[in-house]
């Protein structure tokens, strides 16, 4: 089938006014009967939820943690783009937008893109009017940093915890709606079903955490706003709760899975030290502006990193990208990476690690200054190393960051099914195969603030509130769906833990549908990934009961999914026989080693519907039409 | 208006009224300090030609005690409700001694304040020495003779040594507390303040022992 | 190295609880204090034995969730570090270890070492915002912030919300969780006009929620991770007592 994104005809930039001007409201008086349901908090939840409530309608917003504060968006350290121009450098809603689409190397929508674009300057000045604290210089203006390959100063920061503050901003709105009684609160709920009656998203089965009680809550419309799969690579810079299972099981009720094999990998993580090791943590972007990224020239140089003269370091992204140098984007830099490393190259124990040297800019800058800008990421990478980067390199590697991939949905945020909305990472639409530094906290925020608000009303206005009753029969079997789920898990009664399994898998998708993918290591892992789920069903052991605080419960059921989702990943990997961003496939690179896209053949977003755990799963496919942008070979030397 | 039930409506009802009794503690060891100078009963006699300051002092000491102690106790009892189970393994970081016995340390100096004015505003304790029936030369109460022969026992001035120590305790903390109750502190001010609170409460300790402790060791004579 | 653990062991809210007796063996000075229990955990799962419950999820030190107290101290004997940051190498071979929930009457034990901070979201539900619409605000250089006060908001803003502040508080008080939330508003122009009515709010709610009175022993600065300093809790008086000058009739109690 092709799918349609229902985008507005017009020139670009009128496209998203002239989507304004024909969507329909809803009554005022209305509003309050209509319920809506959100699942999540992070910038995309906590924003839509907030903006829903303050409208009128009644929202019930759910999440993981026991605070809505805790979302995963809390640990963006870098910064929010925004085409404001501030600093008079050339910068506009045009470049935002070439800059996000070339970025995503020309595989997103170039609607989304332009929209988003168009909505990042009020982004900042909602979150300034919020209180959230951006940088100031000494006139009291707001400042900006140049992040993530861009070459115009555009991300705007609060220190090194930018994603807290806006997160912090947004849960202020929504807990003044909760104060207002708009919004009702479910922390410690985790969402473990989509409910669709006559084609349409009319409510969620949850699991209480606490009591472990299974229950419904029936809506007119559900906003999936949880976040990315990542942590199907296991070890990544994901918060350790952070799962599939939210958008899985959508996919599992209907909704298309779109791009899933477009998986970000992050060039700068501190590297992984042992088999324990729960999470990686990422090192701030922020620090290749002043940072140069080097390795020994010589192969197996087990010399310390300042015994090595300069003559024989090799500055290999500033060799090999002279334009753009210790800036190229993160799906660049990250492969640059892996390749010095597999010629053995690498620093650090096992190899697999290059430094990030701020030597030189503390001589240019002086301590202090290096202190000012990244003081907290310094004692950060202190407290995990126990190594001090003042004095010496930093160590830094790849590690898996952000999906690109999610859920299928149209201009107006809205899936296939009508009346489930996807917003923030949990969505597939706008960073195409690769996502630019500073515009994960942008999207996830144009999306809840000032997109849903206008595209949900017009859904709700040509539906009835409440038409469907809680006590309505498919409530009913979601739970008992749900039920027999969990009893299953618990009918196991193996030896392993969902922790080793989650590993296992981890481990796998890192090595065959990591950072570069081929044929035959994507073929593995599709013969491997039923493998391990099968040993999973017989051999996966969970203590306790499901009517209780069970942790191990809920990890089995997140590594449940994610036996399952690998496999879609995989197989939209396999399918994109063409090296585009962050998907890389051998197969396809020019003479020196850069990715090689197929406009022709693959000029498309792959969106998958589910047919059952060991059927292969429909391919749809939704035409790319660049009528703005020009297609180039992006380049960053 | 939240002052008086307010979280921190309480705590500047503690520190209005703590700074007031700390500065009475201050002008009472400065007038009976006239005793080194065998000045005493001249400077009572003084005092009470000016009945209206001494009673009216007399009154905002009163209130000021009996606000302080209330507060003090409901906050104790608060604190105490808010933290109901303990830790197996406590270990206190930057909280003092002091800090966490304000009230023991307050409840000394409120059951040693009952005897002390027992002893020579009342005079009931010790009537072999009371001043109002035993005048001195000039016909004038003899306080010094009540207070020399009290604290020539060993026993009443080792009561009041421990009781100025317990307000000697109060005072460390209770000084800079007071100031950040009333939210005087920033990062530069909260360490001097500190110190100097400090060395206040010292200073007040042996200023205030110096009197027993001299008519011990003989150093004051009538 | 090998280490002794005496963990709070409690099946639910109802549960007396008790410290029950584990050993650590072969943990590694790399790991941090969490994946150490981890590593604990996927024993007694293994084994058969429910594992030791305890909260976290970005462990990067960032998003409050982890807390607990080791031999005595909310996140553990390092300054400004949040247990999932805490590195074995800050302990000794042999070393006994008492890990206990954060403990105030506004916390109560969910299970073993998770606590229910939810009073947390009350108080900043009561007021910790500025009340401002989506949309319709004015560009973000029209209110223009000196850097001075720009870097005090962002020094209040910095809490994680984790608790620790009321775990080590004798007091059980949550002043200086508070304290931080209404510092880093009123340092800005935009929070000023809802400066009173929210100090006023936000520590009645701290009242209504159990929370203990600040006593000034500071010994919830002592183990903030995120090295907040008690110069906000003076803020926070200053504030209240400006709240009480007449004109602030908003400054009627719980929001
Ligand atoms: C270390 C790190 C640094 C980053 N730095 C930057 C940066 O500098 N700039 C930038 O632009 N981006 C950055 N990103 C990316 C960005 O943070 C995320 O993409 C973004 O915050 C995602 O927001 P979200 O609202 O979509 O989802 P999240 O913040 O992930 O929120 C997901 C929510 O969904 C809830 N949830 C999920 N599943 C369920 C379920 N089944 N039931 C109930 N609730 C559920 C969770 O409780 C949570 O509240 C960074 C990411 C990481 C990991
Ligand atoms: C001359 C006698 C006293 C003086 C000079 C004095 C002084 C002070 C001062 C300055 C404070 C600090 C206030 C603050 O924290 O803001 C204080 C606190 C306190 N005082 Fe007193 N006090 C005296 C007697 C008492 C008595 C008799 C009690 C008896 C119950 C008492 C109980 C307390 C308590 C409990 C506190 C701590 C309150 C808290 O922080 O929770 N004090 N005192
Ligand atoms: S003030 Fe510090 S200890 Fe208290 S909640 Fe905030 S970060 Fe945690
Ligand atoms: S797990 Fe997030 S702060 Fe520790």
């Amino acid at each position: 089938m092709i799918l349609d994104g229902k985008i507005p005809s017009g020139p670009l930039h009128e496209k998203w006014d002239k989507r304004l001007s024909e969507m329909k409201l809803v009554n005022p008086a209305n509003k309050r009967k209509h319920r809506i349901i959100v699942i999540g908090t992070g910038l995309a939840g906590a924003s839509a939820a907030a903006s829903l409530g303050e409208l009128g309608y009644t929202v019930d917003v759910f999440c993981f943690q026991d605070s809505p504060r805790r979302a995963h968006s809390i640990s963006a350290q870098g910064g929010i783009n925004a085409a404001k121009n501030y600093p008079n450098d050339g910068d506009s809603i045009e470049r935002l937008f070439y800059d996000t689409i070339k970025g995503g190397d020309f595989r997103s929508r170039e609607a989304n893109v332009y929209r988003l674009a168009q909505l990042s300057a009020n982004i900042i000045d909602q979150c300034v009017a919020q209180g959230v604290p951006f940088a100031r210089d000494y006139a009291g203006y707001l400042t900006t940093r140049s992040f993530g390959g861009a070459q115009v100063s555009r991300t705007f920061y609060a220190r090194g915890q930018t994603g807290q503050q806006l997160l912090l901003g947004a849960y202020g709105a929504l807990s003044r709606q909760i104060r207002a009684g708009t919004v009702t609160l479910h922390p410690r709920t985790e969402m473990l079903d989509l409910v669709v009656i006559d084609g349409h998203a009319k409510g969620i089965t949850v699991r209480d955490l606490v009591t472990g009680r299974i229950g419904s809550h029936a809506a007119d419309a559900v906003c999936l706003c949880s976040g990315g799969y990542t942590n199907v690579f296991f070890l990544t810079t994901n918060s350790i709760m952070s799962g599939v299972t939210a958008t899985y099981r959508a996919y599992k009720k209907g909704a298309y899975f779109a791009n899933p094999c477009f998986t970000q990998i992050h060039p700068t993580c501190i590297p992984v030290t042992g088999e324990h090791q729960a999470k990686l943590t990422l090192m701030s972007e922020s620090l290749r502006n002043d940072g140069r990224v080097w390795v020994p020239k010589i192969k197996g140089d087990k010399r310390p990193a300042n015994d090595i003269p300069e003559s024989e370091r090799d500055y290999y992204l500033e060799r090999k990208y002279p334009a753009f140098g210790n800036l190229a984007a993160r799906d660049v830099t990250s492969r640059a990476t892996k390749e010095v490393c597999d010629e053995g190259r690498g620093v650090g124990p096992g190899g697999r690690g290059v430094y990030l040297d701020l030597g030189g800019a503390i001589g240019r800058l002086g301590e202090n200054t290096i202190r000012e800008r990244y003081g907290n990421l310094f004692e950060m990478y202190e407290r995990i190393t126990d190594e001090n980067a003042y004095k010496q390199p930093m160590r830094i590697y790849p590690a898996p960051h952000y999906a690109m991939g999610g859920l299928w949905v149209d201009y107006d945020l809205q899936s296939n099914l009508p009346g489930l909305f996807v917003l923030g990472e949990a969505n597939f639409s706008d960073h195409g195969a690769n996502r630019l530094g500073a515009s994960a906290l942008m999207q996830g925020l144009a999306d809840g603030y000032f997109i849903i608000p206008y595209t949900i009303a017009n859904y709700l206005a040509n539906i009835e509130p409440g038409a469907v009753a809680p006590d309505a029969p498919e409530f009913q079997k979601s739970c008992e769906e749900v039920e027999a789920f969990t009893k299953g898990l618990f009918a196991v009664k193996g030896k392993k833990t969902a922790h080793e399994f989650h590993r296992e898998l981890g481990k796998l998708m890192w090595n065959n549908v990591g950072m570069s993918r081929s044929e035959a290591s994507l073929k593995e892992a599709l013969k491997r990934i039923p493998e391990i789920r099968d040993e999973f069903w017989k051999n996966v052991t969970i203590p306790g009961s499901g009517r209780e605080l069970n942790q191990e419960l809920e990890k089995a059921g997140r590594v449940a999914d994610f036996l399952e989702f690998a496999e879609l990943l995989t197989r939209d990997a396999l399918q994109r026989d063409e090296s585009c961003g962050a998907h890389f496939r051998v197969e396809h690179q020019t003479a020196d080693g850069e990715a090689m896209r197929d406009d022709k053949n693959f000029s498309y977003v792959s969106a998958w519907e589910y047919k059952g755990v060991d059927k292969e799963p429909e391919l749809h496919k939704e035409p790319l039409v660049f009528e703005h942008a020009h297609l180039a070979v992006r380049s960053y030397k | 208006m939240l002052l008086p039930t307010s979280t921190v409506g309480k705590k500047i009802m503690m520190a209005i009224t703590g700074q007031v009794l700390a500065i009475f503690i201050f002008f009472h060891i400065a007038g009976n300090s006239t005793i080194f100078f065998h000045a005493l009963n001249g400077y009572v006699v003084a005092l009470y030609k000016l009945p209206l300051f001494v009673w009216g002092g007399r009154l905002v000491l009163f209130l000021a005690f009996v606000f302080h102690i209330w507060y003090g106790t409901v906050l104790k009892l608060e604190n105490h409700a808010a933290k109901p189970e303990p830790y197996a393994k406590t270990r206190y970081l930057q909280a003092t001694f002091a800090g966490r016995n304000q009230i023991w340390t307050g409840v000394i100096v409120a059951v040693f304040l009952i005897y002390h004015l027992l002893q020579f505003t009342f005079q009931v304790t010790n009537p072999a020495v009371a001043a109002d029936t035993h005048p001195d030369a000039l016909g004038r109460p003899d306080i010094f003779m009540m207070v020399a022969q009290s604290f020539r026992q060993i026993g009443i001035s080792g009561v009041y040594v421990v009781s100025l120590a317990a307000l000697g305790l109060h005072l460390l903390h209770g000084i800079q507390s007071s100031f950040q109750t009333w939210g005087m502190n920033n990062e530069r001010t909260l360490p001097v303040i500190e110190k100097t609170g400090n060395v206040v409460s010292v200073l007040l300790f042996f200023w205030y022992c110096a009197i027993p402790v001299a008519i011990v060791l003989g150093l004051l004579k009538g | 190295m090998n280490l002794t653990l005496y963990v709070w062991r409690q099946k639910n809210s109802k549960d007396k609880g008790r410290l029950v007796r584990y050993e650590a063996k072969n943990v590694s000075t790399d790991m941090s204090f969490l994946e150490m229990l981890d590593v604990v955990n996927e024993g007694l799962i293994v084994k058969g034995e429910d594992p030791i419950a305890f909260d976290s999820d970005c462990r990067e030190g960032i998003c409050g969730m982890c807390g607990q107290v080791v031999n005595g101290v909310p996140h553990g004997p390092r300054k400004k570090t949040t247990l999932c940051q805490l590195h074995m190498r800050h302990f000794k071979d042999n070393d006994t270890l008492y890990i206990e929930p954060f403990r105030a009457k506004a916390f109560p034990v969910i299970k073993d070492l998770i606590v229910d901070r939810g009073a947390f979201d009350k108080i900043i539900q009561s007021g910790g915002y500025v009340s401002v619409h989506t949309g319709g605000v004015p560009d973000g250089n029209t209110l223009l912030i000196p850097k001075h006060d720009a870097d005090t908001a962002m020094d209040a803003a910095e809490c994680i919300g984790c608790g620790a502040c009321v775990a080590a508080c004798p007091n059980g008080s949550a002043m200086l969780f508070t304290a931080a939330k209404v510092s880093h508003l009123a340092a800005l122009p935009q929070g000023r006009v809802e400066a009173a009515r929210r100090v006023c709010a936000m520590t009645e709610e701290m009242l209504a929620q159990g929370f203990g009175n600040c006593s000034n022993h500071y010994e919830c600065e002592a183990v903030c991770p995120k090295g907040i300093k008690v110069k906000f809790i003076a803020k926070l008086n200053r504030e209240f007592i400006k709240a009480q000058m007449p004109g602030n009739e908003s400054c009627t109690g719980r929001g």
